[in-house]
């Protein structure tokens, strides 16, 4: 199931915002084609650790950043092109961030504010965008409605589109269905499991239970140290530390 | 205290807001008909046509003509210069400082330009008539500095700080979430700038715009001191002109009480007014239209 090839392989990361520990010597491939999931409590470093793969944490000022992040062997943090980066890693925000556009307009920013224009590809774009993201047969026949009228499930697959648009390599997620219900949440994870087949996706989930129905293996994250990653399988039913073991079970956390 | 003197004084008070809230309104109104008052009985005399149409404005002379035409145009002429002037450098510094400055300069600047707004007109315009007026008189070597330009940059400087300022609360006040996305997708700073939140505060920013020309087409002394005060129809941005405000203003004190001239300046006045009553309308709805309703 799981491919070896590596598409991150980070290498003793330390994350400090203001001086303060986010992430602590961090070490960890993830693989081509695989879900990746990141469960842990709120301040474990899941955030920033996602931030970490496609330099957002750059925006703040007071981020330091030690040690390696590669994609496909070249490091990002050395010489890289962050605006190329952004397009290669893209990300879905725990909210859904829809621009003020029409449906059509949210995808097509991306292909377009990188130079393509021809009407006719911006539309194949869009629909194969759509596709992929689950959502081309609830919005075909409104593409010109504003995005804000859609609801909080399709906002969110509707930003995934538009990661999509940009030809990205990596996915990032950010607690995608955190607010939204569990039928919004069914389809966003079934979205996950089709865009697995050509994409990396890496997860990161306040829901333990997404982490057991989608991973194809899971970190478990505490205070900024990496506790254990193994299979989802065998995290969820033979956890090798106690202190995964309590969480996911609810002990705490 | 018990209950209904509770109650009296909680009505009391609701009766006093509610006064106050209705006093604004009423005030419009009473200035409103006062302006209509004094000023229609212009058009018992002079057709609306021969008032806004008519290329002449010669008050006492006899018979007197009251065509407005040269003084719209003038009004006209400085307003849209000064928003040719004062459009890009107030958007421009409104971005800067929204996006882009630090926090210490960013500071600087909007103290600045609070000051800026804080000069009374009349300096503005003493200043405009000292330094700019020879400067273009040089410059273009024209028989007189009193020019509609010297009016138009004048009046630019009295613009910015409304523009700026508005504006740049509009551009502040873009949801942190669309520069993330833009930015997620591989936007570049600017890009992220220009395409997002130039774009999603775009409603704000044709508000401050709108208020900022409101202001200049409102404004009098300033361009009284320094436009050159002839009330003819200008051919060229060099030439003095007159505006609307301007003749109000030179020609009040010299006009009998309740004569045909008295008559015409009220009429200039409610010309005037629905003029800045349409700007400040459009500004509203600009300003209030819902951001979430999808901008194309």
């Amino acid at each position: 199931m799981v491919t070896s090839d590596i598409k991150f392989d980070i290498q003793s990361l330390n994350v400090r915002f203001a001086g303060v520990q986010a992430i602590k010597d961090l070490t960890l491939q993830v693989y081509a084609n695989e879900i990746f999931t990141i469960i842990g409590p709120a301040n474990s470093g899941k955030t920033s650790f996602l931030y970490s793969l496609n330099r957002l944490n750059d925006l703040n000022t007071t981020f330091r950043l030690t040690g390696t992040v590669r994609l496909d062997n070249m490091d990002i943090y050395l010489n890289y092109d962050v605006a190329l980066l952004r397009k290669r890693v893209g990300i879905v925000f725990a909210l859904p961030a829809p621009l003020p556009l029409s449906i059509f307009d949210n995808i097509a920013y991306g292909p377009r504010m990188h130079g393509l224009k021809n009407r006719g590809k911006l539309m194949e774009i869009v629909e194969k965008s759509l596709i992929e993201a689950y959502l081309w047969e609830e919005v075909k026949d409104r593409l010109n409605t504003p995005a804000f009228n859609l609801s909080g499930g399709q906002q969110q697959r509707l930003c995934i589109a538009r990661n999509l648009a940009v030809n990205p390599e990596v996915l990032l997620f950010d607690e995608p269905t955190s607010g939204l219900d569990p039928i919004s949440t069914a389809k966003v994870e079934d979205a996950l499991r089709l865009l697995k087949q050509k994409y990396t996706i890496i997860l990161v989930t306040n829901n333990v239970a997404q982490a057991a129905r989608v991973g194809d293996r899971t970190a478990f994250f505490l205070m900024g140290e990496l506790i254990e990653l193994d299979e989802t399988n065998k995290i969820f039913t033979k956890p090798g530390e106690k202190r995964t073991e309590d969480y996911i079970t609810g002990k705490f956390g | 205290m018990n209950y209904r003197a509770h109650k009296l004084k909680e009505a009391v008070i609701e009766k006093i807001i509610l006064l106050s809230g209705i006093t604004s309104i009423v005030i419009v109104l009473l200035i409103f008909i006062f302006l209509l008052k004094e000023g229609l009985s212009l058009f018992s005399s002079v057709s609306i046509k021969d008032f806004i149409m008519g290329r002449n404005w010669y008050p006492i002379s006899n018979p007197p003509q009251y065509g407005i035409l040269p003084l719209i145009m003038g009004s006209i002429l400085v307003t849209v210069g000064a928003a040719v002037l004062s459009i890009p450098v107030g958007i421009g510094s409104a971005l800067y400082i929204a996006e882009i400055a630090p926090q210490k300069t960013r500071e600087i600047l909007k103290a600045g330009i609070e000051l800026l707004a804080a000069i009374p007109s009349v300096v503005i315009g003493f200043i405009g008539m000292i330094t700019l007026s020879p400067l273009i008189k040089n410059l273009f070597h024209l028989p007189t500095g009193l020019t509609a330009l010297s009016g138009a940059i004048t009046l630019a400087f009295m613009a910015m700080p409304t523009i700026v300022s508005i504006a740049e609360d509009a551009i502040t006040a873009v949801p942190r979430q669309y520069r993330d996305a833009a930015m997620a997708m591989g936007a570049t700073r600017w890009q992220t700038t220009w395409r997002i939140v130039a774009h999603a505060a775009r409603p704000g920013m044709i508000a401050a715009l709108m208020l900022g020309i409101g202001r200049v087409i409102g404004e009098t002394m300033a361009v009284m001191m320094v436009t050159g005060n002839a009330a003819l129809i200008p051919h060229s941005i060099l030439q003095p002109v007159r505006t609307l405000t301007a003749t109000i203003a030179a020609e009040m004190g010299e006009s009998v009480q309740g004569g045909s001239h008295y008559a015409a300046l009220f009429a200039i006045g409610i010309v005037l007014f629905i003029i800045t009553f349409l700007i400040n309308g459009v500004a509203d709805i600009y300003l209030h239209r819902n951001r979430k309703k999808g901008l194309k």
